[in-house]
């Protein structure tokens, strides 16, 4: 089984204290591979929050193509932390060239453009670029985008870190997400690895979502290019929650309505009832059925976990004002935060949405049967 | 009997009937129960003469022959009395003397029956053993990462969506803008297909609408049963068991004037409108209710004269084109109930499925569509049509569902598959797999007779003549010497046990897959099939 640690600070961390707070989760995992996402990044990245920065992993033959693809376009490079690794990778880690996290000034033609138009033709650039990765071999790309960086690799979480010498100074986020373990149902191959991310949203799970193929086919069929890839059964996760917010129109509350609605007869009692059930209705292609646990992170930097309907997932919550971590197990938590008050850690159940906005001062529990924010 | 029988071309010797009756002389006690209970009349008494050749050892004296005459069974030859092999002889027999045997040869008498000109008619099922839905299986059981759910433990919602779904987005935007959504009924995914108040005896069609009631209001299983063509009993539809009820309208009309005239009074809506355009079991043909059966109250409810032929045209004038029939049948029927009730077509199977929903999608009302393989069907038709006409179902549907996907639109038109789940009794692993074809859910008639009523029926020509009133148990009987058989509360119990059993199967198919809290609709990468051709002509995996 996958171990999912996720923290927001407000104070900018190192990505070792997820890792950290992973390998105390070893026994959970099988050490197969990692997969980290930082945003609210602090040192050089804090003075560049719009930048956008790519990250992925190349060859030397897929940077001096990626700068060419880039030039062409008219990005400068702003920032660059270059990793350099060691020649021989622990064992586990596959051997590469050069992981890559870069920011840039965007082309002048973009000048005018809404943010809006900026998030699409970004997105449609790390797609083109992934695609051209794909055809050569030479480019992973995980993200582009300001103010997100993602990595990803193979191997045992804590033997990558030190690898790529992740406690250095350069890298800090005050939103960190990790997880442990590659996908085991399909083959393995680094896009499969959580978590995901979508035009600023961005999940990662812990379990089996066995609903994909139907999900898959719905989502790919929505006409929107972003919905793609689907190496992993649980990348159909970031991609609801995109779906939900941004073209439903709906909040943060709602997705869990999506996912695992309410049965009829709690729907009959709820104040949204109606609203809730024609949502169902529409929404059913969208229900997961396997065992999940999911913890996201938003673009206006909340931070959630959700539970499956059968709450077949461990999850506990908890943390002090100005830092809160989401952990698959307790000890994770006792890892990152030993100092918070243990009487308050929480561990979301079946109906619950577990918040943490960004101001990091308290854990929000959102129960399914209550009253939704969002009146329309 | 003459001892010179002529014999004609037509002359069958009983090693020419599919059925042969082996009768033990020594057994049969004269009780007369089987020549009675026969209902083709197959059997008659007979008187033998046995002649006894008493030779004596004692050569001087001469032999002698004594002739004895006996009574016993005799079987008739004449195609008109064939035996069907419904075994209601053996069944009434105190001593078990009679026993019907299935010919060792292919029967010569299906040359003869048709007499006058009139070729075979008979009740519907294809008689063909072969399925590939009993071929499939569900191969992708989790066991690294997902513990298996239990079936008997954990909760499950097994109910599929009946009309219209709007897409998120458009349900969304109609919210906001308090637009018109189309009505949706959530009810049970295992649906009693159409078998009209007509074709089915007033006692079966009493129980089978008994059990649903008790299905529903006592076990809170949303289980409904389509009506059939020909109109519906005038206290149902005044009566609030109506919801559990989807009535049916086709091209003949039948039974029409009633539902209209009762609409004032009615309590309840029905839970649909099922228009009819075809029927898997006769594709391109329309339904037949032979003259047998259309007695006094079958003609006042259906609005025709009794004692004749109704045969219901294929089209009629007024659906003579699918989007003619979308566009005018379709409203005018939501439009009867204040647009509170789905509307959708029943097409049988065929090539031309994929234009009919094609055409669908692009209607706003249509509520979902009923595709009705080559196998389903109970009614009476022509030998040929059951036989020779028609689509299979399981790729049929796979077709229209993937056109769904590609258009984006899948589950918005439910499609409801029916036409040989359970032929061979594995209702719950046939309905599974076309769930996960894509079918939001399945359509069942004839398994429902078979196993609610004790229909004798079977998928090798035995009994099958529903067509002329005499079923022998009662089910599609009009004369009530032979519906009295069938005892109402019976059935009703029946059909209560199928719904409970097949609810526990289903749940036993599903939960190690991991699913539970919706209908695995479209979950192909469950599916595994022993067959090559198969897997790739319906996308799903091979597996040997
Ligand atoms: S099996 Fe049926 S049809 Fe044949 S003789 Fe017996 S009762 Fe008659
Ligand atoms: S038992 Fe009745 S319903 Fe069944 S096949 Fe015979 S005639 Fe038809």
């Amino acid at each position: 089984m996958c171990r999912l640690f996720a923290i927001t600070s407000k104070d900018p961390l190192s990505p070792m204290t997820a890792i950290n707070a992973l390998d105390v989760m070893r026994e959970g995992h099988d050490g197969s591979g990692v997969g980290l996402f930082l945003r609210d990044l602090g040192g050089p990245f804090e003075e560049m929050k719009d930048a956008p920065i790519l990250s992925g992993i190349f060859t030397d033959d897929g940077l001096k193509r990626l700068d060419i693809f880039m030039m062409d376009m008219g990005f400068m490079t702003k920032y660059k932390l270059s990793i350099k690794v060691p020649k021989d990778p622990p064992k586990g880690v596959p051997k590469r060239d050069i992981y890559l996290i870069r920011a840039y000034e965007y082309p002048e033609e973009w000048d005018g453009w809404t943010d809006e138009e900026r998030y699409a033709r970004l997105l449609e650039i790390r797609l083109t670029l992934r695609d051209m990765g794909q055809e050569k071999n030479d480019m992973i790309v995980f993200s582009f985008w300001p103010d997100v960086i993602m990595l990803k690799e193979i191997g045992d979480p804590l033997s990558v870190a030190n690898h790529l010498k992740l406690e250095r100074n350069e890298l800090k986020a005050r939103i960190i997400m990790a997880q442990g373990r590659q996908n085991t149902n399909y083959a393995i191959n680094l896009y499969a690895c959580h978590p995901f991310f979508l035009e600023g949203f961005s999940t990662m799970t812990n379990g089996e979502n066995t609903a994909f193929i139907p999900i898959k086919e719905y989502l790919s069929s929505r006409g929107f290019q972003g919905y793609q890839g689907y190496q992993s059964d649980s990348e159909v996760f970031t991609h609801i929650l995109h779906y939900t917010l941004k073209t439903l129109g709906l909040d943060l509350e709602s997705y869990k309505h999506v996912i695992t609605p309410l049965q009829d007869k709690a729907l009959e009692e709820h104040p949204d009832g109606q609203f809730l059930k024609s949502l169902k209705h529409t929404c059913r292609r969208l229900i997961i059925d396997g065992p999940n646990c999911v913890i996201g992170s938003m673009s206006d930097h909340r931070l959630f976990m959700v539970q499956d309907r059968k709450k077949l997932r461990p999850g506990v919550v908890g943390g002090k004002p100005g830092v809160f971590a989401f952990s698959s197990e307790i000890c994770g938590l006792d890892s990152a935060i030993p100092d918070r008050d243990k009487s308050k850690d929480f561990q979301p159940m079946h109906l619950d949405t577990a918040i943490v906005e960004s101001d990091r001062q308290e854990v929000k529990i959102c129960r399914q049967t209550d009253r939704l924010p969002l009146q329309l | 009997m003459p001892s010179d029988r002529p014999v004609t071309p037509s002359t069958l010797s009983i090693k020419d009937l599919p059925w042969q009756i082996v009768w033990n002389k020594d057994k049969c006690t004269l009780c007369g129960s089987c020549t009675a209970v026969c209902p083709v009349n197959a059997i008659e008494l007979g008187v033998f003469r046995k002649r006894t050749i008493k030779p004596f050892v004692d050569i001087s004296k001469k032999s002698t022959s004594e002739f004895e005459i006996f009574y016993g069974i005799r079987q008739k030859t004449d195609p008109s009395y064939g035996c069907i092999g419904c075994a209601m002889c053996s069944m009434v027999c105190p001593n078990d003397a009679v026993i019907p045997a299935k010919s060792d040869e292919a029967a010569k008498m299906n040359l003869h029956i048709d007499r006058g000109g009139q070729p075979r008619r008979r009740g519907g099922r294809r008689n063909s053993h072969d399925s590939v839905l009993d071929q499939i299986k569900f191969i992708r059981i989790s066991m690294l990462t997902d513990p298996a759910l239990d079936a008997g433990r954990h909760e499950f919602e097994l109910k599929t969506l009946l009309g219209r779904v709007l897409s998120p987005e458009e349900n969304m935007k109609f919210i906001r803008e308090h637009g018109w959504i189309p009505p949706v009924r959530e009810i049970y995914p295992l649906i009693i297909g159409g078998m009209s108040f007509g074709a089915l005896s007033p006692n079966m069609w009493e129980g089978l609408q008994m059990g649903v009631a008790y299905l529903n209001e006592e076990l809170g299983m949303p289980v409904r049963m389509c009506t059939g063509e020909g109109g519906c009993p005038p206290r149902l539809l005044r009566s609030r068991f109506l919801k559990y009820v989807i009535l049916q309208i086709a091209s003949g009309y039948f039974g029409w004037d009633e539902i209209i005239h009762a609409i004032p009074e009615m309590k309840a809506d029905p839970c649909a409108i099922e228009i009819k355009y075809g029927q898997g079991a006769k594709p391109g043909d329309g339904g037949l209710l032979m003259w047998y059966k259309v007695n006094k109250l079958i003609a006042a409810i259906r609005g025709v004269p009794s004692g004749v032929s109704l045969p219901s045209p294929p089209t009629h004038q007024t659906q003579y084109s699918i989007e003619e029939s979308v566009a005018k049948m379709i409203q005018s029927m939501y439009m009867a109930w204040g647009f509170r009730v789905p509307v959708y077509p029943k097409i049988s199977a065929s090539s031309t499925s994929l234009a009919v929903l094609n055409n669908l999608t692009r209607n706003p009302y249509a509520g979902g569509l009923l595709i009705d393989g080559e196998d389903g069907g109970t009614g009476a038709a022509y030998n040929v049509s059951m036989n020779h006409m028609g689509h299979p179902i399981a790729s049929n549907l796979r077709d229209c569902y993937q056109n769904l996907v590609k258009l984006g639109h899948q589950n918005e038109i439910p499609l409801f598959a029916g036409g040989g789940i359970g032929k061979n009794g594995n209702i719950a692993a046939n309905a599974a797999a076309l769930i996960m074809l894509g079918a939001s859910g399945v359509v069942v008639g004839k398994y429902i007779m078979q196993a609610a009523a004790g229909c004798l029926g079977s998928e090798s020509d035995r009994c099958n003549i529903c067509n002329i009133g005499l079923c022998p148990k009662g089910i599609t009987s009009q004369d009530p010497r032979l519906y009295r058989r069938l005892n109402i509360e019976d059935v009703a119990q029946r059909v209560v046990d199928v719904f409970l059993s097949f609810d526990t199967e289903l749940k036993k198919i599903i939960a190690p897959l991991g699913r539970s809290t919706s209908l695995p609709i479209g979950m192909s990468d469950a599916l595994g099939i022993n067959d090559a051709d198969a897997a790739r002509r319906l996308d799903i995996k091979y597996v040997v």
